[in-house]
């Protein structure tokens, strides 16, 4: 990118920032990470952020996981994007690691069990209470409710695949959002 | 079929479809694992999947447990490059394109189409999970309960997913 030397982040700037993003993350890392760019390391404005995050909703994939992909690039390429998503992952990935070899261990113990089972039905709460979040601002007018209730039935109900789902529903819905913007 | 490239694939071709972040793929993931290919019960995906919410780091980290509940510290990493590659490789690219159509017709329009897909996966994901966790009545109090305080109110999860556990616990 075009930016002078000086304003460009280093390799270790751009690992230990996203390092500790990672590590303290819990629940959702887009808040830490937002806090870290924006409030404490000054390294975006919040609109600079706020443009960037936008395409990272906007493409496939973790939105937290994109935007280091798109930050750690446009301070050093490919290396950048490297370096920022190694410091994001890295710790997580261990913790994760032990947690899941802890739980292949020790989850048949019957007190694991219980305690595994109420985290489950916790997490699962968790991503409902989000979903209901995130779409009760989208299901506001009648195109909106019919695609997103036809999502959720070729899913659930029909227990078709996600790429047979996207195939029918996203020609639809984008045929739908470019007559509703011309 | 060698796990390590099966754990590749499965988890590559969910890159590009996580529209709206990844647990839009759970839904996909329970289906590939649990009823297409038998390497977890119901219950053990419903479970890998609340560990991975209990531990620090992006929602990508359900790849990782999974990996690595199949083929050690080797299947995790696998798993979790597979899931952030494609779709990091992609946003790489579209970033430097980005800024030239901040105003372009066509971002808004495939914007707003995306958002009821979205809202009907995230839904769906939801409803799949609940599915594979299927614990009896307590356990369903407690997910509505905690539904209803992730919909209306800003409580930090980790409250959520700690008193879910000592409420298992205590419950028995």
């Amino acid at each position: 990118m075009g930016e002078p030397d000086d304003q460009r982040l280093s390799h270790a700037a751009l690992f230990t920032g996203f390092f500790k993003a990672g590590i303290i993350g819990f629940g959702g890392v887009l808040p830490v990470a937002r806090r870290m760019i924006v409030d404490e390391r000054r390294w975006m404005t919040q609109s600079q952020f706020n443009d960037l995050f936008s395409l990272c909703q906007f493409m496939p994939g973790a939105n937290i996981v994109n935007l280091t992909f798109a930050f750690g690039a446009r301070h050093r390429g490919v290396t950048g994007a490297a370096a920022a998503i190694l410091g994001l992952l890295a710790a997580p990935v261990c913790i994760v690691m032990a947690l899941g070899s802890a739980y292949a261990r020790y989850g048949g113990l019957p007190v694991a069990r219980h305690a595994l089972a109420g985290l489950a039905a916790a997490a699962t709460g968790l991503v409902a209470g989000t979903a209901l979040r995130i779409a009760t601002p989208i299901l506001t007018n009648q195109t909106n409710i019919l695609l997103t209730a036809a999502v959720f039935a070729l899913v659930m109900g029909l227990r078709l695949s996600l790429l047979t789902t996207m195939a029918i529903i996203l020609p639809v819905s984008l045929f739908l959002s470019w007559r509703n913007n011309r | 079929m060698n796990i390590l490239p099966e754990l590749a694939v499965l988890f590559g071709r969910l890159s590009l479809l996580a529209i709206g972040g990844v647990n839009s793929t759970v839904p996909q993931i329970a289906r590939d694992v649990v009823t297409q290919r038998h390497w977890l019960t119901p219950a053990q995906f419903a479970q890998l999947f609340a560990i991975s919410n209990a531990a620090p780091g992006p929602n990508v980290m359900i790849s990782t447990v999974i990996g690595a509940h199949m083929a050690g510290i080797a299947g995790g990493i696998i798993a979790t490059m597979a899931m952030i590659l494609p779709s990091g490789v992609l946003v790489i690219i579209v970033s430097k394109i980005w800024d030239r159509h901040r105003d372009a017709r066509w971002r808004k329009i495939v914007q707003q189409a995306l958002l009821p897909i979205t809202a009907g996966l995230l839904l769906a994901a939801a409803g799949v999970l609940v599915r594979q966790a299927d614990t009896g009545i307590a356990y369903a109090v407690m997910t509505l309960l905690c539904a209803g305080l992730a919909w209306r109110t800003k409580i930090h999860p980790l409250w959520l997913l700690g008193g879910g556990t000592l409420v298992g616990l205590l419950v028995r």
